[in-house]
């Protein structure tokens, strides 16, 4: 029969390129040394429940030692280091993580859970991207707009999630280290394998001691950082409740603070947009890394006139995703990151039936080990639905429709987010128009989910404050 | 199944031009940025061991084995039939091409050296490759083709007319070739190469298939670029949507610069990811290529034996 004509084959990408050590300790002042406590975590690779490796937990005294290391790199090394010094390293690591980007992109699939197709094609072109970009600025900075001599802060503590670890991290690092800042990073307790993986990277690039501290350790950790007097700069990436918390913990004390939280993004698709490549956006909008994506497309507001045919067409498309092994080059989702993410989605998309919400995923076995959650999409959705309003961070897309641009707005509009959102239209008046009134940090047009490190990227609103990418990014972490 | 409904326009839209334009300029529009990045991800696919077994035979069923040059002789085509009827004469499980393809007036060469063997015969038509020439010159020069024995019509569309708005013009010419084929089925050559736009070439596809056209082909190999994996893939939608509009199912052939085993490889997850697997059949797709199939042969050899063979070994014609 024509349909098994072309079952394609398991095409796994090699495990063994990466070697992952059965322990981790922390890295401090340039070199690995244990965590002052006995408590560690163990890191599981969510596709099949499999311990990968045990890495410390990070107490306060060890936050202390971070922070006391950077404070010395950055005030005899790093901080009167010239700019174009400073812009050698980071060009170096930026060349060693493309060197290493197989190597890397396994690892991050196993410990995260999501596709080698993305951690290849994208996480690892982009964390290189990043470091090459703002190599770049080290030694220009009198000419970024940000006066005629910007000032590094000092120590930037910085805290970042789980579902782009070593993207995140470069995020975060890049732009510290290019205006002179030294840096304690804390990797997600599920996902620290990159970080402590770019730590050798540090060293094998030479980079001097303290400069790049990473901490391990869960929520105690994480708060004993951010809290800590030591450090001038707080940069967290994460939910909107962490970020409340943070926001309490560093208000008057004269340090600075950027967030980048949740949101609930809408992809407004306009009855004249190209409809294939609409379809398309709107599966890499909500479905692209599991969606877990703060800027993830999670509500689709479509016009009412084209809804049937669309949700036809999204159907049919859906339906051809490849669910299953992270690690084969032909998966499309892999597995949620973590029990617990699971089992929010799972209440979430709960609510989303008892209030009534037709729930839609396609026929897809799911492998009987790990965390998975098929893809899903909500029809019959309203504003006051708990789906529509709170993030999911999940697989599960939530589908509105509109009459006119005005409402398509004011429904866009109406959430306490403002990270992210699309337009779809072949009109370019009507594009502009949609753009200046969507209260969101980011907005694609006739795309989504489309990253470059010479973009800002930032949010409005519950979705946070400060930007980070572009010239923008310099300005969190430079005293103008 | 294919003919059981011509599906053609309402009268009152094939009318005048302003009609025929208000149609299909109606048809949704196509992002060229979205199609191009969709068409580069499916070719990232990883096809391997017995997909990639699978997926070669299945293109070597596929290929319109093609000599179109000014030089063509009868040897020289003889030669190509006898490769299409036996790709292989040291592998007998090697699974004929699906057509020879070859100017009208080396059709009937094509024919008699090709009796008994399956292989079809294509003929291009219609003052091909440029299409320039009086509707009776068309229309006569695909008469003979079909006279002499040809199984298939590749036909070119007038792009003059259609860059010119004159879609009327286009449409009924297709009509009429497809007439002139009786029996043949018609492939009705867009020449994308030269519409350039892909809102174009989804507007020339629809206009085929409402004519009658039983495949719709991108290209003539003379333009460049000739076949291209968003340009398939936008015309791959086109036969999707037609199917779903109408009911009438049209096959698709990409032509030209599809040389390796990778590519060809890549046109399949295309088909089966955008059309969908019921085109997964010479019946409803073509690869109109040369020397694809020696690299396809030796793809086939390396997955059997593990091992390459030099190019001496497998047939040049």
């Amino acid at each position: 029969m024509a349909d098994q004509i072309f079952e394609y084959a398991p095409a796994p990408e090699s495990r063994s390129v990466v070697s992952i050590d059965p322990s981790y300790e922390l890295f401090i002042d340039g070199a690995f040394t244990p965590a002052s406590g006995d408590e560690r975590i163990t890191t599981l690779n969510p596709a099949d429940e499999e311990p990968l490796a045990e890495v410390a937990v990070a107490t306060s005294a060890d936050v202390d030692r971070a922070v006391a290391a950077a404070r010395r790199a950055f005030d005899e090394v790093w901080g009167p280091m010239p700019g174009a010094e400073r812009g050698k390293y980071l060009f170096r690591i930026a060349r060693i993580i493309q060197e290493r980007s197989r190597e890397l992109a396994v690892l991050e699939s196993l410990d995260n859970g999501k596709p080698i197709k993305e951690t290849r094609d994208v996480d690892l072109p982009l964390a290189a991207a990043h470091f090459f970009y703002y190599a770049g600025w080290a030694d220009k900075l009198p000419h970024a707009g940000l006066g005629p001599d910007p000032r590094p802060l000092g120590v930037a503590a910085q805290v970042i999630p789980w579902n782009f670890p070593l993207l995140m991290l470069a995020w975060k690092i890049a732009p510290a280290l290019a205006t002179g800042n030294t840096v304690v990073l804390k990797p997600a307790e599920t996902t620290p394998l990159t970080a402590l993986a770019f730590a050798r990277i540090c060293q094998e690039a030479e980079l001097p001691p303290g400069v790049v501290n990473i901490l391990t350790g869960a929520g105690a950790t994480g708060r004993a950082l951010v809290a800590h007097p030591g450090t001038d700069k707080v940069a967290f990436t994460g939910s909107t409740e962490v970020g409340r918390e943070i926001a309490r913990a560093v208000a008057g004390t004269g340090r600075r603070l950027t967030l980048e939280l949740g949101g609930k993004g809408a992809n407004i698709v306009f009855d004249d947009a190209a409809i294939d490549q609409a379809v398309e956006g709107i599966v890499t909008g909500i479905f692209f890394n599991q969606g877990h994506v703060c800027c993830a497309g999670s509500r689709l507001l479509v016009q009412e006139s084209i809804a049937d045919e669309l949700l036809e067409r999204l159907k049919a498309r859906v339906e051809r995703l490849r669910l299953g092994d992270p690690l084969d080059k032909n998966t499309d989702i892999g597995a949620i990151n973590s029990a617990a993410q699971l089992a929010r989605i799972r209440d979430l998309a709960r609510a989303g039936a008892e209030e009534q919400a037709v729930g839609w995923s396609p026929a897809c076995e799911l492998p009987e080990r790990g965390y998975w959650f098929p893809p899903t999409v909500f029809t019959g959705v309203s504003q006051a639905h708990r789906i529509a309003r709170e993030e999911i961070f999940g697989p599960v897309l939530s589908v509105l429709t509109f009459r006119t641009p005005d409402e398509a707005i004011a429904k866009a509009n109406n959430t306490p987010y403002g990270l992210s959102a699309g337009v779809w239209t072949e009109k370019g008046s009507r594009m502009l128009w949609a753009a200046n009134r969507l209260r969101a940090g980011v907005i694609w047009s006739n795309t989504f989910n489309k990253f470059d490190p010479a973009s800002p990227f930032g949010g409005y609103k519950e979705s946070g404050y400060g930007r980070e990418g572009g010239r923008h990014g310099l300005e969190a972490y430079v005293n103008a | 199944m294919p003919d059981t409904a011509v599906a053609a326009l309402a009268p009152d839209i094939a009318a005048s031009n302003t009609s025929l334009r208000a149609y299909l300029h109606g048809l949704p529009g196509v992002d060229e940025v979205g199609a191009r990045a969709r068409a580069a991800d499916l070719a990232t696919r990883s096809i391997k061991t017995t997909a990639k077994r699978a997926a070669i035979d299945l293109a070597i069923r596929m290929v319109d084995l093609t000599t179109l040059e000014g030089a063509d002789t009868p040897g020289k085509v003889r030669a190509l039939c006898a490769k299409a009827a036996l790709p292989d004469p040291q592998d007998r499980s090697v699974p004929r091409v699906a057509a020879v393809c070859v100017y009208p007036d080396l059709v009937a060469t094509a024919v008699s050296a090709l009796a008994g063997t399956g292989v079809g015969v294509a003929s291009v038509a219609t003052a091909f490759p440029s299409g320039r020439a009086p509707l009776d010159a068309k229309l006569s020069d695909t008469r003979r083709a079909v006279v002499d024995g040809a199984t298939e019509i590749d036909m070119v569309i007038d792009r003059g007319a259609f860059l010119s708005g004159d879609y009327r013009k286009v449409y009924e010419e297709i009509i009429a070739v497809k007439d002139a084929c009786g029996a043949a089925h018609l492939k009705v050559i867009l020449e994308t190469g030269e519409l350039v736009t892909y809102d174009n070439v989804r507007r020339a596809s629809w206009l085929a298939m409402h004519a009658g056209a039983d495949f719709i082909k991108t290209s003539t190999g003379k333009v460049s670029p000739a076949a291209t994996l968003p340009v398939t893939l936008v015309m791959l939608e086109a036969v999707r949507d037609f199917r779903a509009a109408t009911g009438r199912q049209v096959g698709v052939k990409p032509a030209g610069g599809i040389r390796a085993t990778k590519d060809a490889v890549r046109y399949l997850v295309l088909v089966n990811e955008t059309a969908g697997p019921d085109w997964l059949d010479p019946v409803w797709f073509r690869l109109g290529a040369s020397s694809l199939l020696n690299d396809l042969l030796m793809q086939r050899t390396k997955l059997t034996t593990g091992a390459y063979q030099g190019p001496d070994y497998y047939t040049l014609d």
